[in-house]
């Protein structure tokens, strides 16, 4: 793994500093990293342990247990699909099918142009309005394929408006 | 006067565009320089006609639904400011929507009618009444209260809240917690998120009744990290009411402390489960654990607590407020009260229906739903999750109750419904029931590790050797059922053996194979 930046490493103290003396600091340390990184590098684990008096296996236990937690920075945006059932009942296999495909990649992965990393949720509690997309921290419904090329689409246009 | 005009802010009405609705009515009301106030309320559940827009008028409030941004200018046109009847969109009084009008809300009952933070609204809507009266309790009284409402668990597993808070109220400790599990993991379950995102306070006060009941001080919500915007009101809310001197020392005046926390979940379906939520809480793998100790009396950071869910403990307002019998008057059997069943999956009228427990899966299916939203014939329902039964329709008259499902090997749990038409696999179903297993188990115990997995290999397998696998499989569930530690591997095989038994003609080797169905 690459060791972190020392902007990265800024991130990590100040979220140990924050929250190691919270009961049940683990948690909200990884989160307060993801959310400032992205993710969750590997060099976080060894500073985390010491200050939380835990063994580096501890902490690294917990951070490949939860699905939100990534080890791997993320493409800009990632794509939730809803797996579930109430979303299945209306399309949402049709939906992953497609979404896969005009990606060119599996779920867990990254396109190689580092755009759009595809995820699976067991729902995103949408469950009268699915198929259901969750893209940053926007839910949409209703979502058939044509609908998601149209939200991909206005994510490569805002991505180029901000470039 | 300004006109008053409400805009749905929760996660559904903006995932069918309430936002860019609301933004569109601020342009069109400037444009027409039309006095506006834009209150972003809550939703009322009706989530087939979101985004629900509705107009203050001398008469009432007056609902248009669903409304797109184009539409708006149109909707201004057509009178929308005085509540008229021209546009196509127009529903009329919404309390006399037919899906309203049908349901006994009582926990939901002030969902989506205003500013879901504002505090004037939520105690000029009876809000807090609950709460100053258990301030005057003793806690012995007010756990007797719970428990003759006959409130039960809403999370899923229907344990007597009242009995769960005497085991609490009862271990010495000086420190107590209450946790309320929001971890709405269930596929076609919104209540929580509901009540989170439209009527937080209703939750925050259900909380410190459980706080004053048992002795408790400290709480944590502990929230799925699915929802961002249950998150963001939830936090806000509690700021607010902190203070404004609900939370924090000093309670109202009294001596009473109460402080409470959102903690965030990480994507794991199991820590739904109330042993394993307590370890993620203490910053551990979501690993459950070996009952007894019951949290009750061993909890969180060992210490007795308080597990409930979302909807147990916003009920609690209305028993303290209303008194036990108010609740305990709907229902039947020992199914007391009301519990909020969402309509969710192929179903043309989804949203939230809160009603005494009684009534048929029929009713709710055809009578608010409306048949499915693809328009072809229903064909299975999956009731309480992931883990629920698939009923086929001669089930469908079978009174929801907690006692009537679980005599047919289902399960009302927490209140999902999940409707498909006949373009639904059930065998597909089966195997995406061993997979989720499989993707969700802690892995503590080798029945739900090891066989979900084996679960999804037989599955597959099924057609080379149709009666030999199909025995395999039962033993397989059988396994699972008696042998696992929690339900996520004790009933795994509910959906698994219902879709087996109700559905054979989706098992055998000359179906017609995955697929060939026409698509939604």
């Amino acid at each position: 793994m690459p060791e972190a930046t020392a902007g990265q490493s800024e991130v990590i103290q100040a979220a140990i500093a924050t929250h190691r003396h919270r009961p049940g600091a683990l948690l909200p340390i990884l989160h307060a990293i993801q959310d400032g990184l992205g993710y969750i590098p590997g060099d976080a684990i060894a500073p985390i342990a010491q200050a939380l008096n835990q063994s580096r296996a501890e902490v690294a236990g917990v951070l490949s247990f939860y699905h939100h937690f990534r080890t791997r920075p993320p493409g800009n945006a990632i794509v939730q699909i809803c797996r579930a059932e109430a979303c299945q009942a209306v399309g949402a296999r049709q939906l992953e099918g497609h979404a896969k495909q005009r990606l060119g990649i599996d779920y867990h992965a990254t396109t190689r142009d580092a755009r759009i990393s595809l995820e699976p949720v067991y729902c995103l509690g949408n469950c009268a309005c699915g198929p259901s997309v969750r893209i940053g921290d926007a839910v949409y419904g209703r979502v058939s394929p044509a609908v998601f090329d149209a939200l991909l689409d206005q994510l490569d246009s805002d991505v180029v408006v901000v470039q | 006067m300004a006109t008053r005009i409400f805009v749905p802010s929760d996660t559904t009405a903006r995932a069918l565009g309430a936002d860019a609705v609301a933004a569109a009515i601020e342009r069109e009301a400037l444009a027409r320089k039309i006095d506006l106030e834009l209150v972003r309320n809550g939703s009322r559940g009706l989530f087939w006609l979101e985004p629900l827009v509705e107009v203050e008028t001398s008469a009432g409030r007056v609902a248009y639904g669903p409304v797109r941004a184009e539409d708006v200018g149109g909707l201004f046109e057509a009178g929308l400011c005085s509540g008229a009847a021209r546009h196509a969109s127009f529903q009329g009084r919404p309390e006399d929507i037919p899906f309203l009008r049908n349901q006994q809300r009582l926990t939901f009952s002030r969902v989506g009618l205003g500013d879901p933070l504002s505090l004037d609204n939520y105690i000029e809507l009876d809000g807090f009444r609950g709460l100053s009266r258990a301030l005057t309790m003793a806690g012995e009284d007010i756990v007797r209260w719970v428990t003759e409402s006959g409130l039960r668990g809403r999370g899923g597993a229907a344990f007597p809240t009242g009995i769960k808070w005497r085991t609490v109220l009862d271990t010495p400790s000086p420190l107590k917690y209450v946790v309320c599990n929001a971890d709405e993991g269930d596929s076609g379950t919104f209540a929580d998120r509901l009540v989170m995102e439209s009527d937080p306070y209703m939750l925050i006060e259900g909380m410190i009744i459980a706080g004053l009941a048992v002795g408790a001080t400290q709480g944590y919500i502990y929230l799925r990290s699915e929802y961002p915007l249950a998150q963001r009101v939830m936090n806000e809310a509690i700021e607010r009411a902190h203070a404004a001197g609900y939370l924090g020392e000093g309670i109202r005046g009294t001596s009473y402390r109460f402080d409470l926390e959102v903690r965030l979940g990480a994507g794991a379906y199991i820590c739904g489960e109330e042993t394993a939520l307590l370890e993620s809480l203490e910053g551990k793998r979501g690993m459950v654990r070996v009952k007894p100790p019951l949290p009750a009396v061993k909890g969180l950071f060992g210490q007795p607590t308080v597990v409930n869910n979302v909807l147990s403990l916003a009920a609690v307002p209305f028993i303290l407020d209303r008194g036990p019998g108010a609740y305990a008057d709907s229902g039947m059997g020992r199914s007391r009260g009301t519990l909020p069943f969402q309509l969710a999956g192929n179903i043309a009228r989804g949203g939230l229906v809160e009603l005494a427990f009684g009534a048929t899966l029929r009713e709710l299916l055809y009578d608010f739903g409306g048949g499915s939203r693809s328009g072809r014939p229903l064909r299975a329902v999956q009731v309480g999750g992931p883990l629920g039964a698939y009923l086929p329709e001669s089930q469908w008259d079978t009174p929801l109750d907690y006692e009537a499902f679980a005599a047919m090997s289902a399960m009302l749990g927490h209140g999902g419904i999940v409707a498909f038409d006949d373009t639904v696999d059930l065998r597909q179903q089966a195997r995406f029931a061993m997979e989720f297993c499989a993707v969700e188990s802690c892995g503590k115990c080798t029945p739900c590790r090891i066989g979900s997995t084996r679960g999804v290999e037989v599955i597959d397998q099924l057609d080379a050797d149709p009666e030999g696998n199909r025995v395999l499989l039962e033993e397989l569930c059988e396994t699972m059922t008696d042998g696992s530690l929690c339900a996520m591997g004790g009933m795994t095989p509910y959906p698994v053996l219902s879709a087996l038994r109700q559905f054979p003609e989706d098992f055998t080797a000359d179906r017609e194979p995955c697929g060939s169905r026409e698509p939604v």
